[in-house]
């Protein structure tokens, strides 16, 4: 199944990774950027765990029916990694809120208008 | 019993103090506990490095579980000094910020402030003591995302689209060293450091190691804010509050730089970065440039704060270089200077603030005759200035020295002129501030300045005194850095 269609988890997450780096860098509001860099680091975290699948495992318990399962380890870093992503978003949604609240806007190029940072 | 779980207590003091913080919430009675907590962890880990250095290699268990399944702490003698020094120069910055946050920070945030600061030094006090790839991440993360927070406090509202811009580059790179360690967990199956060393099959050149050798080093590189990765580092540094600035200056970018001696000598292992991937003949062309770069762009500044920052990019140069050596005096220097310039930036940027306290700007034309009215402030910039330019009997020539003795080990002399002539580049920015504060007639601020305050003078001396003792009696500080240097040479840690 190594084939280009049998690895199409891995085509998935190169597309969402590339999607969220280009929204990231293209977009000049910063609610788009804080959107991309979230489809960003998602794509990470479905690459985690298609690393972890067995194709055909069953849920990691301890019972004699099952032999082959899924690797857990994986699903529970990126549980992790999840929290990190929410706790990367609040506080980025929040500075985007101070921002408005100091320029009025929240479009990057409007803000370099008002304070030309060299 | 106590000495078997100092990893521990290293990591959980200034992580359980900042809630505490929170709780307390009286901004006085806050600032003291935060104090105290610093230097508790400074303690630690002085006891830590004196461990290491009595019995070796001390390794810690968490809740029990054996190595490659449980989260391993692991402390060799590079973690130990980067440890000392991280948590020596929160201890010391944290001790200055009371009397600077009065004048730099709103009463009722001061608690959120002490919180986020002692939350920011447990992740880098993380990183530097964890010997599990994904506890790096966490740690790595808790550091960063604490420092966004601290940068937005600045003043100026320019703080605030400078935290986010930081922000947003800090996220792409720190998500780039996630894929990076998740392809290398696909390949070996652990997390646990020296597991993963001896488990890498890297002879054949596998390309999914080499992917991830790419991410990671772009990560790394983003975060440790090499030459041309670097954008985030001047405007965060310049907009921050000035505790801010010097803490995150002189221990943040430093720690990215353990990352990458982490990754490069003790996970990689040198045969594989250097030989099979050509790392060193990147980081070298980029740190060159990057010092000279930087170094030039400095001289033009006129914020004083902004031109100290674009100077730490240059000096992360220097650092870089030590490293791209892959000999045993070019790594002695990169390592040392990571010491080094976390005490000359400390002192600048604490002397920094100093001004800030009293003359209310940063600005080169304000600071003009302020020599006379602050000498001992300036007297301390113009130390740490020194150091930068590396002339003898501070800190900055030893490293110097260590550079230029390894580009010569390897007949690279050309490498060893640029060196030496980028110190002339130093001496230029230093020397327009020395001359305008004091050769000039005082400034309408500056005539009203008077001399900072001794709980704002004593922190900044200690740090800049450091710098000069260090200078003389190098046995302790390249000592260490040359014994940490073996240790990443000789194989894996």
């Amino acid at each position: 199944m190594n084939t280009v269609l049998g690895l199409y988890n891995y085509w998935i997450v190169i597309f969402l990774m590339m999607t969220g780096f280009y929204i990231v860098i293209s977009r000049e509001n910063l609610i788009k950027k804080v959107i991309g860099l979230n489809i960003f680091q998602t794509s990470v975290f479905l690459m985690y765990i298609t690393i972890g699948k067995v194709r055909g495992g069953t849920a990691p318990i301890v019972s004699e029916e099952f032999t082959l399962y899924t690797n857990p380890l994986p699903s529970v870093l990126i549980l992790t990694a999840i929290v990190v992503g929410v706790a990367t978003t609040a506080v980025a949604l929040a500075l985007v809120v101070r921002i408005y609240e100091a320029y009025e806007t929240i479009q990057e190029y409007e803000i370099q208008e008002q304070d030309p940072l060299p | 019993m106590i000495e078997q779980h100092l990893p521990i207590l290293q990591i959980i003091v200034p992580l359980i103090a900042a809630p505490l913080c929170v709780l307390l919430r009286h901004a006085k009675l806050v600032t003291g506990f935060a104090i105290l907590a610093c230097w508790v962890t400074f303690g630690l880990a002085v006891l830590l490095l004196d461990q290491v250095v009595t019995t070796g290699v001390v390794t810690y268990e968490l809740g029990g579980w054996a190595a490659p399944w449980g989260i391993e702490y692991r402390v060799d003698a590079l973690s130990a000094f980067v440890l000392l020094f991280v948590s020596g120069i929160g201890a010391i910055v944290m001790s200055y910020a009371p009397r600077s946050m009065a004048s730099e920070i709103a009463e009722h945030r001061r608690y959120l402030f002490c919180a986020t600061y002692l939350l920011c030094l447990t992740g880098l006090l993380g990183i530097a003591i964890t010997g599990d790839l994904f506890n790096l991440f966490v740690f790595l993360e808790i550091s960063a995302l604490s420092s966004y927070t601290l940068i937005a406090l600045g003043g100026k509202r320019q703080a605030l689209p400078a935290a986010f811009q930081y922000l947003v580059m800090g996220t792409i790179g720190a998500t780039f060293i996630l894929i990076g360690i998740g392809l290398m967990y696909m390949m070996t199956g652990t997390l646990n450091m020296a597991d993963m060393a001896s488990r890498l099959e890297l002879a054949d050149g596998v390309r999914t190691t080499l992917v991830a050798f790419g991410f990671l080093s772009v990560g790394i590189s983003l975060k440790m804010a090499l030459f041309p990765l670097h954008l985030w580092l001047p405007n965060a540094y310049a907009f921050a509050p000035s505790v801010v600035t010097a803490f995150l200056a002189a221990t943040a970018t430093k720690v990215s730089v353990y990352i990458l001696l982490r990754f490069v000598f003790s996970v990689f292992g040198i045969g594989f970065a250097f030989e099979t991937m050509p790392l060193d003949a990147i980081l070298m062309p980029l740190a060159l440039i990057g010092i000279f770069v930087a170094s030039t762009v400095a001289i033009f500044q006129s914020d004083i704060k902004r031109m100290l920052a674009y100077s730490s990019v240059a000096q992360i140069g220097y650092m870089v270089l030590g490293i791209s050596f892959a000999s045993i005096t070019g790594l002695t220097g990169g390592i040392v200077h990571m010491f080094n310039h976390a005490l000359m930036k400390g002192g600048l940027f604490l002397a920094m603030g100093c001004i800030v306290l009293r003359l209310g700007s940063v600005e080169i034309d304000d600071m003009r005759g302020i020599g006379r009215r602050m000498p001992f402030t300036m007297a301390a910039w113009v130390v740490g200035g020194l150091g930068l330019i590396g002339v003898p009997v501070t800190v900055g020539f030893i490293s110097k020295w260590y550079l230029i003795q390894a580009a010569l080990e390897r007949n690279w002399w050309p490498v060893a002129v640029l060196v030496l002539m980028s110190s002339l580049l130093a001496l230029v920015y230093v020397w327009r501030v020395v001359e305008v504060a004091y050769f000039k007639e005082p400034s309408e601020r500056a005539s009203a300045a008077s001399e900072a305050p001794l709980s704002m003078l004593i922190p900044t001396w200690v740090l800049i005194g450091a710098t000069l003792f260090f200078g003389l009696s190098t046995s302790a500080s390249a000592g260490v850095a040359r014994r940490a240097a073996g240790l990443l040479l000789g194989g894996s840690p």
